[in-house]
């Protein structure tokens, strides 16, 4: 595909229109990594927001960050990334297994259950919490790490996702050579199957992390106890006391920022790394 | 819904069966894999049940019940959805999330395509980039991509007032009372135009590229390339996006609760039906009628799929 030359003016314009693109996505992350190297004096003085100016505070504000009221930013750090990874690992579990079961064999009421499961993902997610809560109440699990865990176990749309991608990716041949050959109905799945799902697997299991990290509804309504909080819920603890006791002691704004910065980080490598996974799975979620 | 067994797409012509042929070894063999079926579609299946058929049908039945103080539970019957439905505090939420949703479907829409167009014709290196760029924000949490708009919004640390006094007018504050539709309309575009955005990419990349050679051939400009072949043919994409995105917004939540601290009293505990739902639920421990509101709202999202669905039934779209 040679350019022609008529076609370049075009593409100037093309690329004026992705750079003003990119402005617009990025401004907020330059905000927060400008504003995260200033101290309370620099954040609030009006002019240059999005400029460095007042030097460079960025570590002093990390250690005040981790040290802010005995470490519990940490304590929250830790509990984010414990609920991300059990969550989305045991979603992942639970969804490819029924992905494979759903796509690779046709069982009496296969239908009807997929049809439900389907239907499900038009339901409310949040119509679901409320009376999670009082479940959880009842049977004593609230505001346990438990709370927020076994909920985040179910994604129908990762089932749905995981069966397309069974489907399109296992040829059924190979499956009854396994079994002629004498390979038990696991030992296919784990020898035969699994490899071959492998780049849908990853995507679920980069997707079931992420909502679980980037989660704030379940957990804000599952936990009171402050030390349970994974950092969604427990940054927005910190707003709602900086805007309500303004200017008195610490300023904690500073830390906001900072700490915002340090949760998104993670993520964003995880993305930045793993693209060609999750761009190939999502397509897959688009054929539909 | 039976159309999963056969996606009305050109995309996966052929490439997606789900069905299995039957299973090699007769009856006897057949009666083993149901078995095995069912086993492996079963951790699933319990955590379906435990996490939303009976929360559903709990809230259902928290729904029809009233409790007093003195009285104890009572039935009501649909006395609590009667409540709702002539209840301001509800119908003023609903209202909102309504309104915004018409506006904010079309705009994040509208932007998702336009890049996805672009970056579908225009290659090189800052192509990847803007990709990439573009589609950041749906690995930042809402509750921070929320917050750093905040912050970007406030007089004191954003760059709002700054740049406002450069031009010599009054600095808008987008969380006021007047502005705050605008205020959110932007976060939420922000945070989900890139989701969107990719899923249309993949789309459109999974169109034969002969196609729009032979359409070359026969004198189409890019223009109409773009509009007369690759938007029809990656409808079932925009189908998909168009109900995710109703669901999702109807549902409305997180960013006005996380913008309410900072938003001096413009986010009202009966900010959208989500936000009352929870308040009603968490502050006043009233769960039956929090119940029957979540199913109310429940309901109106049903009911703007099911809209939805209607209207495209003809266009080839996600559910025909």
């Amino acid at each position: 595909m040679s350019e022609t030359p008529r076609r370049i003016p075009r593409h100037i314009w093309g690329k004026l229109l992705l750079l003003a693109l990119i402005c617009y996505f990025l401004v907020p992350v330059w905000w927060l990594l400008v504003a995260s190297t200033k101290n309370a004096e620099g954040l609030f003085s009006g002019s240059g927001a999005l400029w460095f100016k007042g030097g460079f505070h960025f570590f002093e504000n990390l250690h005040d960050l981790f040290a802010y009221n005995n470490g519990e930013f940490l304590t929250w750090l830790g509990n984010s990334v414990l609920y991300a990874l059990t969550g989305g690992i045991g979603c992942t579990i639970i969804s490819v297994l029924a992905g494979y079961g759903f796509a690779k064999f046709k069982f009496r009421g296969r239908n009807i259950v997929f049809a439900a499961v389907l239907g499900s993902v038009v339901v409310p997610l949040t119509s679901l919490v409320i009376p999670t809560f009082v479940m959880m109440t009842n049977i004593g699990l609230i505001d346990t790490i438990w709370a927020v865990i076994l909920p985040s176990l179910l994604s129908p749309f990762a089932v749905y996702l995981m069966r397309v991608y069974a489907a399109a990716s296992i040829p059924d041949e190979l499956l009854d050579a396994a079994r002629i050959d004498g390979a038990g109905e696991l030992r296919t799945f784990f020898k035969v199957a699994l490899p071959l799902m492998r780049p849908g697997v990853i995507t679920v299991l980069l997707l079931s992390v992420v909502a679980t990290w980037n989660n704030f509804f379940l957990p804000l309504v599952m936990l009171s106890t402050s030390k349970l909080y994974p950092l969604t819920v427990g940054i927005t603890l910190w707003t709602t006391l900086a805007s309500s006791n303004n200017g008195g002691g610490q300023s904690l704004w500073n830390l906001i920022i900072v700490g915002s910065l340090v949760s998104i980080i993670p993520l964003v490598i995880a993305f930045l790394t793993l693209q060609k996974y999750w761009r190939g799975g999502l397509a897959v979620g688009s054929l539909k | 819904m039976a159309s999963i067994e056969t996606p009305p797409t050109a995309l996966s012509a052929g490439a997606v069966v789900p069905d299995t042929p039957a299973a090699p070894g007769g009856r006897r063999g057949s009666a083993r894999r149901h078995w095995v079926g069912w086993f492996f579609i079963f951790p699933f299946l319990v955590v379906f049940v435990a996490f939303l058929v009976a929360p559903l049908a709990y809230a259902a039945y928290l729904s029809l019940y009233t409790k007093g103080l003195a009285t104890g539970t009572t039935f009501a019957g649909i006395d609590n959805y009667k409540r709702a439905f002539t209840d301001p505090s509800f119908l003023h939420g609903l209202w909102f999330v309504l309104k915004f949703s018409l506006v904010v479907i079309p705009l994040q829409v509208i932007v998702a395509l336009f890049a996805a167009l672009l970056l579908d014709e225009v290659v090189g290196r800052l192509a990847r980039f803007a990709r990439l760029i573009i589609f950041l924000p749906y690995a930042i949490p809402v509750v921070l991509g929320s917050l750093m708009w905040g912050f970007l919004y406030s007089p004191s640390f954003g760059p709002i007032e700054q740049i406002s006094t450069l031009f010599n007018v009054q600095a808008p504050f987008l969380l006021s009372q007047g502005n705050i539709f605008y205020g959110l309309l932007n976060v939420v575009t922000w945070q989900w135009a890139g989701y969107y955005m990719i899923i249309i990419y993949a789309a459109l990349q999974g169109i034969d590229t002969s196609i729009y050679e032979a359409a070359r051939t026969d004198g189409a400009t890019s223009r109409q390339i773009s509009l007369r072949i690759k938007i029809p043919l990656i409808t079932p994409a925009l189908a998909l996006i168009l109900v995710f995105a109703l669901i999702g917004t109807l549902q409305f939540f997180v960013e006005p609760k996380v913008l309410g601290p900072i938003a001096n009293g413009t986010i009202t505990p009966d900010f959208t039906p989500n936000i009352y739902a929870v308040t009603l639920a968490l502050q006043y421990a009233q769960f039956n009628y929090a119940s029957a509101i979540s199913f109310s709202l429940g309901f109106v999202v049903f009911v703007a799929v099911a809209i939805f669905m209607f209207v495209t039934r003809k266009r080839g779209s996600l559910f025909t």
